[in-house]
């Protein structure tokens, strides 16, 4: 057994023949995984306990004969700002280090009824807040395509977890683009689902407007069956849609012959790049499947980066303020009064990037200032959302670009900000509209560096999303 | 200038937040080239556009409310098990109140 190859359909199979059992599948992918580590420290830490027990349930029903659930077997790895019960979960910050979670996210929940073994947490940027993995208090991870670069974030965990085969899928966090931009730069397909499409009960809160659980996988296909598993009300997050969860693989099925696909000008006009070229072959195949493409205008597009570091931020210095030193593990040793508790236990316990955010949002927020930054940012929010609410009167998904480059050299972008705030400009603004979006891959670089292809779709329009993208994955991308 | 370092110590204080003297100097650098890139929001006109709290979908206006059951909650040992320290069933906190 290839654990690194394995697909869920080819787990199904494997299990059904008796080639192997699930808890033979656990093992091996906990194996490969502590033996691929070091190279990329994708993983903060493995779970063999968990892994293997959940595995030996999935093998004694499928002894009595009983389903074992569409997940069934399958090597998941979850980010570690997802809740996982009696598991260390850090959000990638000294801060949690210790912390022990006393119950498990709804979607951990979900994967492991649906037969799901969770192998591992995934490495991230603290608190999810980065666009490389750099700010992870436990180190930054290495892109398995190219072991010099970064793997994007914040989810680059996941996404090199996934890309080097130790987990078949996995689950990541999206605010900003944490899902699709490092599913891009390591060549693996994520999913940015609605906003509400999958309870947040569990995720540790960055920006609750914003914030998304979504899977990773190697194949569209096993995407779409990961989001069907975890999708779907939840009572315990009032934000959860109760929206009918459809077959999400059933509907890749369908044509995509005579789909109208929209293709944003403001996202094309700078992209010269062999990014540009990359995404220029992905439309050309897509017409040749029979799309008809147009080019349609966001004109708030400019706005976006402003517009979402200013709602994001605000957010997470509001989210952020929990860690006070009372209830989550750390305290400074300078705690003499409640004052001096609260300033230098998080003073020594956040990291830089999220220091710099809590100042940010507590600014934007202040007495002052709300009026010229938050409650414009939230006007610019509503012309973002409406910019697409229009485009999708005239064509049936958006196909841009993920990110303006292919991954970048670690230590690159560190040290400025701005620039790699900058970064995330193609994949904000789905975030902001609460559409669902998600990268596929599309190619490599000359000096083989991944590409990905983004699709945009309305509101709970996941089918022609999935659709779409699994067409073009079974055309070849962007060959 | 956008943020002086009087405002940056200021604002670190709202949010009660340690900062080295170093970490003032990089955050008054970094908030101002920050800020000055957001003015680009006053080139856009908003008048008359609702603020966007939320993400808005069609959707019946009760849609995410649900009955008031009342479920088991965390137990007191689990709820304090994370706790930086506690004792007797309660978090301890330095003195807040003088005697």
């Amino acid at each position: 057994m290839q654990v690194a190859s394995l697909t869920i359909d080819a787990i199904r199979q494997g299990l059904e023949r008796r080639e192997f059992s699930a808890v033979e599948v656990a093992t091996e992918a906990l194996r490969f995984a502590e033996a691929e580590n070091p190279k990329t420290n994708a993983y903060l830490r493995l779970a063999p306990e968990r892994a293997l027990a959940a595995a030996k349930r999935v093998d004694e029903k499928l002894a009595r004969g009983e389903d074992a659930g569409a997940l069934a077997g399958v090597p998941v790895a979850v980010k570690d700002v997802i809740l996982t019960k009696d598991l260390i979960t850090t959000c990638g910050s000294r801060l949690l280090e210790h912390y022990v979670p006393p119950y498990d996210a709804t979607a951990v929940i979900r994967l492991e009824r649906a037969g799901g073994v969770i192998v591992g947490k995934t490495n991230c940027d603290e608190f999810a807040m980065g666009s490389s993995n750099e700010n992870s208090a436990f180190g930054p991870v290495r892109n398995p395509h190219a072991p010099d670069r970064v793997p994007g974030g914040s989810s680059g965990g996941s996404a090199a977890a996934v890309a080097q085969g130790t987990a078949v899928v996995a689950l990541g966090s999206d605010t900003g683009g944490s899902i699709r931009q490092p599913a891009s730069f390591c060549g693996v397909t994520g999913v940015t689902p609605t906003y509400g499409r999958v309870s947040r009960y569990g995720l540790t809160a960055f920006a609750s407007s914003l914030d998304h659980i979504g899977p990773m996988a190697r194949t569209v296909k096993d995407a779409a069956t990961v989001l069907g598993v975890i999708a779907g009300r939840d009572p315990a997050d009032a934000t959860s849609a109760a929206a009918p969860v459809p077959d999400y693989t059933a509907a890749m099925d369908g044509k995509v012959a005579g789909l109208k696909l929209g293709l944003p000008r403001e996202y094309l006009k700078d992209l010269t790049s062999e990014t540009g070229d990359l995404i220029t072959r992905g439309v050309d195949t897509l017409r040749r499947l029979g799309c008809e493409v147009r080019e349609i205008s966001l004109p708030a597009t400019d706005y976006a980066v402003t517009t979402y570091y200013i709602i994001a931020t605000a957010e997470a210095s509001s989210n952020l303020a929990r860690y006070d030193g009372v209830r989550y593990t750390t305290r400074s040793e300078h705690s003499d009064t409640l004052a001096d508790m609260y300033r230098y236990t998080r003073g020594e316990g956040f990291g830089a990037e999220c220091k710099r955010r809590i100042m940010l949002g507590t600014y934007v927020l202040s007495a002052g200032y709300y009026d010229a930054y938050y409650l414009k940012a939230q006007k610019v929010r509503a012309l973002i959302a409406r910019d697409f609410a229009r485009a999708f009167e005239t064509v049936d998904a958006i196909v841009a670009p993920v990110s303006p480059f292919p991954a970048f050299r670690i230590g690159e972008k560190i040290n400025d900000p701005l620039a790699m705030y900058l970064s995330d400009i193609y994949t904000i603004t789905g975030d902001l509209a609460g559409i669902p979006c998600m990268s596929v891959p599309c190619g490599k670089t000359a000096g083989g560096l991944p590409v990905g292809m983004q699709i945009l779709a309305k509101h709970f329009d996941e089918c022609t999303m999935f659709r779409l993208a699994g067409s073009f994955e079974a055309a070849g991308g962007a060959a | 200038m956008k943020i002086t370092e009087t405002e940056v110590r200021y604002v670190a204080a709202l949010a009660n937040l340690y900062l080295t003297d170093e970490e003032v100097k990089r955050f008054e650098a970094d908030l101002n080239e920050v800020l000055t890139h957001m003015d680009k929001l006053n080139e856009i006109d908003t008048t008359g556009v609702e603020p966007m709290a939320q993400v808005l979908y069609a959707a019946g206006e009760t849609a995410t409310l649900r009955e008031d059951v009342p479920a088991p909650a965390l137990d007191n040992t689990r709820a304090l098990a994370n706790a930086a320290r506690a004792a007797a069933g309660y978090f301890k906190v330095p003195k807040v109140i003088e005697r």
